[in-house]
């Protein structure tokens, strides 16, 4: 009997409240399936299992916080199996033994077999987004419903929302993103309660459930008699928004402090010319499509990976008084988020990225990051990290490590500015990369080293 | 058929024969008539539009009656009303700038041809439904009674309102109510494109009356004298109290219905028999037999109306449109608070 | 030939004649008066305040009134004030008029509205445009009152709802007074209005009884009022059908539904103020009105709701109309046609969801 843990998604992290579980006992499950959304007060990140076999009992519910560690379920080891036997109408249960009565769970243990093939996170998804996966037609192998066969019904039934006006208006207000709001409405119209529920869920603040239709405070709205089926007004949904804020800012402080605590920084910078990489760009991306087309950062992030390849001193974890180098260079971007808070989830294998590639994934990253929808494994496998505020103006930036990290990369504005060089004067992209590093783990000659490297790479735009 | 005697005009009658009397009814028919043929080139010109209904050839009727009353007295009339607002003392120009869809007309140009209105002159209209006049008249009658005011509602419709429920309705509500309502009903023997004998069965429209207990005439309509007295009798008889009376002008259009009809329903020999006995034509021969009459006063009456029309043309062409912003204004009346 | 009085024996008991007031008559001196009442003691006021009112309808002198509504008032006032009048509508709407031009204030009495067509002419074509076709000369400040509604088992040319048509008609103002108290005031405030004014009274309101203050008196013809007030849908209706509108948020309130019943009072022209500022707190509406459905009162306020408070909107605007059939004789048949409170209550879940 294996048990499925609380994990540890960040340094900073202690506890972690569940949010939802993607899954119901009896399910199988395998090896890196999403199994549950848990929130670490500074995103709600999707958790993967590490076992294969059939879900067990639940022993944690939603809503509930947890130190990391805190058994959830229980998992029934099984063999690592491929997905379900396509279309059979064999009870879902051939494989294991009945599960035990859930907790409060959903209704009957052994649900109707299932018509389409499909893993439970991925049914869980077209419950969520009202696909009826029973219409769908696996792509996948032995006709399995993929993840983007249900995006894409999501999809075809999104590009007609139908909302009802007030709702609208009412998202609009609340910062609801109406595509992720299912309606309980006719042919699944989006309502106002639905989105008000939508918002609620969102900002739910930890170890509350967050309050569903049932419940109606009697607070009353200006100007009409009282009447006890008030609806519970904008007021409510922002004060949930700010206390959410809070938790986040708690969050950062801390982390921020303990790495200014234990970690003894050194700071170094230097100046990089960028003129080649800036004309190189202008060339390139005037045959691209605006969509491909490259941005400075995606450069600057393949030079610090490759860079962090060459300086492996700069690629690694301090733990436990040593210095512990990683096998891959994964690559933290820090990116910050709409309620001023921030992540710095990890691009796997940065270094062996193409550009293109390292685009999309940074991309993808920074909407996944913005809507909560991060994974474990991002949060807690980044390397080194690289923090860029250059399009917020600011020419130098000097950060603060994440700790169990050494380093962290800097960029600022790509700047013109007077340059002499070759006994000529004239004007050239620019831009300030700064290293803050772990003198633990590293002098600054290394350092120094790390920020040449960089500067090296980046004059080569077309090996990077 | 005629079972009823028809009126016919005393000479001795001292109000009617006077020579100079006389000269002024012909005078007032010239008018209406050169007033109507006026009409028929403007309408062709388009600056009259929408419905056009003359008068031509019936002018007696209007003449007549209209002198029989006081400034005290209303009039209810008909959508071939010119003659009788003219008559009336509407003035002209007013009458012409209502035509011309002028604001200076005097319902503002919102009414036109069928819908003329001058409460001084107590002349209630102008109405478009036939036979929906009555009903208005018979109130304003009624109202007057409980009042105890003398006067006399004047109510004109045609043989075609016969027809209509309306009418008996009224008939009968008037005479049962003893009400001081003058009808006047002007039979020219169509009622659009529809001649009486193919539209009621009974053709003597005074005896018709008669079956409501109300005193009632068949007068000659083509004979201005006849009507004024024939008029002034019954307006008298109505005025102190001796309750609804009817009057049956039997008299005759020589144009069509409207300047729509192609008039194919009537007789061209019959229009010419009737123009024979054209009202302007046998007065203005009777007073110039009796010397009453000379071809210089006719030239003077021509020339003066001559001009007073093309007065009236000229302002109603000059004088400004309502405005369009106004177009809602008088559907209600402004409110109080 | 016309209805015998709704005095006699209706069948069973009839659908929205219960009184929706419940306070104790004796703390405010207020006795409980019906609606016949209450539009009786108007008239007579009416007939005592001011020498130029009189009324005039059919049977409304010896016979009493069909209603009974004009009961004792030729006693009163005798036979020149009181007319009956034969059976002549066009005459007698259009003999109103004349008089009303000529200085006088009639009250018509139409018996009912379905005879009213009888006077159509004389209502769109003489009342309604006067005004606006003498360039402002001529106003017609007439009042005529009619009976209008179904449920009482009369058949279909004797149970029209027409107060949708004659609201469609410029020149005219229309109430439908649903309460005793504007059974009370409506009239008087009528007779002031210079344009003419037609008043609705549903048959099944003239049984309705509550209390009226004993110095209760004219009351506005311009505004909606809110007989109910809620916060999760707008019920909206006029006349006969408020008490049933009530009936169905009473029912609602025990599922938890606090519904706001808007009654319109004044069809033409309709208080859209008020009507829009309830479906914008409440969000959800549904209109119901005893015409037929296609192209009546219900689709106009409808139309104005989506027009003026679109961006409000939660549902849909639903309407409970009666349906697209003359009024049959048998009860169960007529009962379904109508509006009533279990259908006005569903809409209203319907349009909550």
């Amino acid at each position: 009997m294996a048990e499925f843990l609380m994990p540890s998604l960040g340094a900073d992290m202690d506890s972690g409240t569940l949010l939802e579980w993607l899954i119901k006992p009896g399910d199988e499950v395998h090896k890196g399936d999403i199994v549950a959304v848990v929130d670490t007060a500074k995103a709600a990140v999707e958790v993967e299992c590490f076992e294969s076999g059939v879900f067990g009992s639940i022993l944690v519910e939603p809503g509930t916080t947890v130190p990391v560690g805190t058994p959830l379920a229980v998992i029934t080891p099984g063999p690592a199996a491929a997905p379900e036997a396509p279309a059979m109408p064999a009870p879902a249960l051939a494989a294991g033994p009945p599960p035990p009565a859930p907790a409060a769970g959903p209704p009957a243990p052994s649900p109707a077999p299932p018509k389409v093939p499909a893993t439970p996170p991925i049914r869980h998804l077209a419950r969520q987004l009202g696909v009826d996966i029973s219409k769908l037609h696996g792509t996948g192998p032995d006709g399995t419903v993929t993840h983007a066969d249900v995006e894409a019904a999501a999809a075809a039934m999104r590009r007609r929302p139908r909302v009802s006006p007030f709702a609208r208006r009412l998202a609009a207000e609340l910062g609801v993103d109406l595509t992720a709001v299912s309606g309980t409405g006719t042919d699944g119209a989006v309502r106002a309660d639905d989105v008000r529920r939508a918002a609620a869920t969102a900002k739910a603040p930890p170890a509350e459930v967050a309050p569903g239709p049932a419940e109606r405070p009697a607070a009353p709205p200006a100007a009409v008699i009282p009447q006890p089926s008030v609806r519970p007004e904008a007021g409510a949904e922002a004060d949930q928004a700010a206390e959410r804020q809070a938790a986040m800012r708690r969050a950062i402080g801390n982390l921020m402090a303990r790495s200014k605590r234990e970690i003894p920084h050194y700071y170094l910078s230097t100046t990089i010319d960028l003129e080649t990489i800036t004309q190189w760009l202008r060339r390139r991306n005037r045959e691209l499509p605006v969509p491909s087309r490259i941005v400075p950062a995606a450069l600057l992030l393949k030079a610090a990976a490759l860079a962090a390849r060459e300086v492996p001193q700069m690629n690694g974890f301090w733990l436990d008084d040593h210095f512990v180098p990683a096998g891959h260079v994964h690559l933290g971007v820090a990116i910050s988020l709409r309620d001023a808070g921030m992540v710095a989830p990890a691009i796997h294998e940065a270094d062996t990225l193409t550009i293109a590639d390292l685009m999309a994934r940074l991309r993808d990253l920074v909407t996944r990051a913005r809507t909560g929808r991060l994974r474990g494994s991002e949060m807690t496998d980044p390397t080194i990290t690289v923090t860029n505020l250059g399009d917020r103006g600011v020419e130098t930036v000097f950060g603060v490590i994440y700790p169990p990290q050494v380093a962290l990369a800097g960029f600022g504005k790509v700047t013109s500015a007077p340059y002499a060089g070759d006994g000529l004067l004239g004007v050239r992209s620019q831009v300030t990369a700064t290293l803050a590093a772990d003198h633990r783990a590293s002098d600054g000659y290394t350092g120094a080293r790390y920020l040449e490297a960089i500067s090296r790479l980046l004059q080569k735009p077309e090996e990077l | 058929m005629s079972g009823t005697r028809q009126h016919r005009a005393k000479p001795q009658d001292p109000a009617v024969a006077e020579a100079a009397h006389r000269r002024e009814l012909l005078r007032e028919m010239l008018r209406i008539r050169r007033f109507e043929e006026r009409c028929v080139e403007l309408y062709s010109a388009a600056k009259i539009r929408g419905f056009l209904h003359l008068y031509i050839g019936e002018e007696a009727v209007a003449v007549g009656t209209c002198r029989a009353l006081t400034p005290d007295d209303s009039i209810v009339a008909t959508y071939r009303e010119h003659g009788h607002a003219l008559a009336r003392g509407v003035g002209m120009d007013s009458l012409m700038a209502e035509m011309y869809a002028k604001v200076t007309g005097c319902s503002r140009g919102r009414g036109g041809s069928m819908h003329i209105f001058d409460t001084e002159r107590r002349f209630y209209g102008g109405n478009a439904i036939v036979g929906g006049g009555l009903p208005l008249a018979v109130g304003m009658a009624l109202a007057d009674k409980m009042r105890g005011i003398d006067r006399v509602t004047a109510c004109f419709f045609g043989d075609g309102a016969v027809a209509e429920g309306e009418f008996h309705e009224c008939m009968n509500l008037a005479a049962l109510w003893d009400l001081p309502i003058l009808f006047c009903c002007e039979n020219n023997r169509y009622a659009m494109g529809t001649a009486l004998e193919r539209a009621q069965v009974e053709t003597d429209l005074a005896a018709r009356a008669g079956s409501y207990h109300m005193v009632s005439w068949a007068v000659d309509g083509m004979d201005v004298i006849a009507v004024e007295q024939a008029a002034r009798r019954a307006a008298e008889a109505v005025r102190v109290g001796g309750g609804p009376h009817f009057l049956e002008l039997r008299t005759y259009r020589f144009r069509a219905h409207s300047m729509y009809d192609p008039d194919r329903y009537r007789d061209k020999a019959e229009i010419e028999r009737w123009k024979e006995r054209d009202p302007i034509v046998t007065l203005t021969a009777q007073l110039k037999q009796d010397g009453d009459l000379t071809d210089h006063d006719l030239e003077v009456f021509e020339k003066e109306i001559t001009a007073e029309i093309a007065h009236a043309i000229d302002t109603a062409d000059a004088a400004d449109t309502e405005p369009v912003e106004d177009l809602t204004k008088f559907v209600y009346s402004p409110r109080q608070t | 030939m016309n209805a015998s009085t709704a005095t006699s024996g209706t069948r069973k008991t009839v659908q929205g004649t219960r009184s929706h007031q419940a306070h104790d008559s004796a703390d405010t001196g207020a006795k409980p008066v019906s609606y016949r009442e209450a539009m009786r003691a108007a008239l007579r006021e009416a007939l005592i305040k001011d020498d130029r009112v009189f009324i005039m309808g059919e049977d409304i002198g010896r016979y009493g009134g069909c209603y009974a509504v004009t009961l004792g008032l030729l006693e009163e006032f005798g036979p020149e004030r009181i007319r009956d009048t034969p059976l002549s509508e066009s005459a007698f709407v259009g003999t109103g008029i004349g008089a009303a031009l000529a200085g006088m204030r009639p009250i018509v009495e139409i018996m009912t509205v379905n005879f009213s067509l009888l006077a159509l002419d004389q209502i769109m074509n003489n009342a309604a445009t006067m005004l606006h076709m003498s360039g402002g000369q001529l106003n017609v400040p007439l009042v005529i009152r009619m009976t209008t509604g179904a449920g009482r088992q009369v058949a279909a040319q004797h149970s029209h709802s027409l107060e949708g048509w004659y609201a469609h008609i410029p020149g005219l103002r229309i109430v439908a007074p649903a309460t005793i108290e504007d059974a009370r005031g409506m009239l008087w405030t009528a007779l002031q209005d210079p344009d003419p004014v037609l008043i609705f009274e549903h048959a099944l309101l003239y049984n309705a009884s509550g209390p009226l203050s004993p110095d209760a008196g004219p009351v506005d013809i311009d505004t909606a009022a809110i007989r109910r007030p809620g916060t999760d849908v707008s019920l909206i209706t006029y006349g006969g059908t408020l008490p049933k509108t009530l009936a169905a948020a009473d029912e609602l309130a025990a599922d938890g539904i606090a519904a706001e019943v808007v009654d319109l009072r004044t069809l033409r022209p309709l208080d859209d103020a008020t009507i829009l500022a309830s479906v914008r707190r409440t969000h959800r509406a549904v209109i119901v009105d005893e015409g037929w459905r296609s192209g009546s009162l219900s689709a106009e306020v409808s139309a104005r709701i989506t027009e003026q408070a679109f961006y409000d909107l939660d549902a849909p605007v639903e309407r409970v109309c009666t349906a697209e059939v003359p009024i049959p004789y048998a009860w169960q048949l007529e009962e379904a046609a109508l509006p009533q409170p279990a259908t006005i209550a569903a809409a209203a879940r319907k349009a909550v969801g």
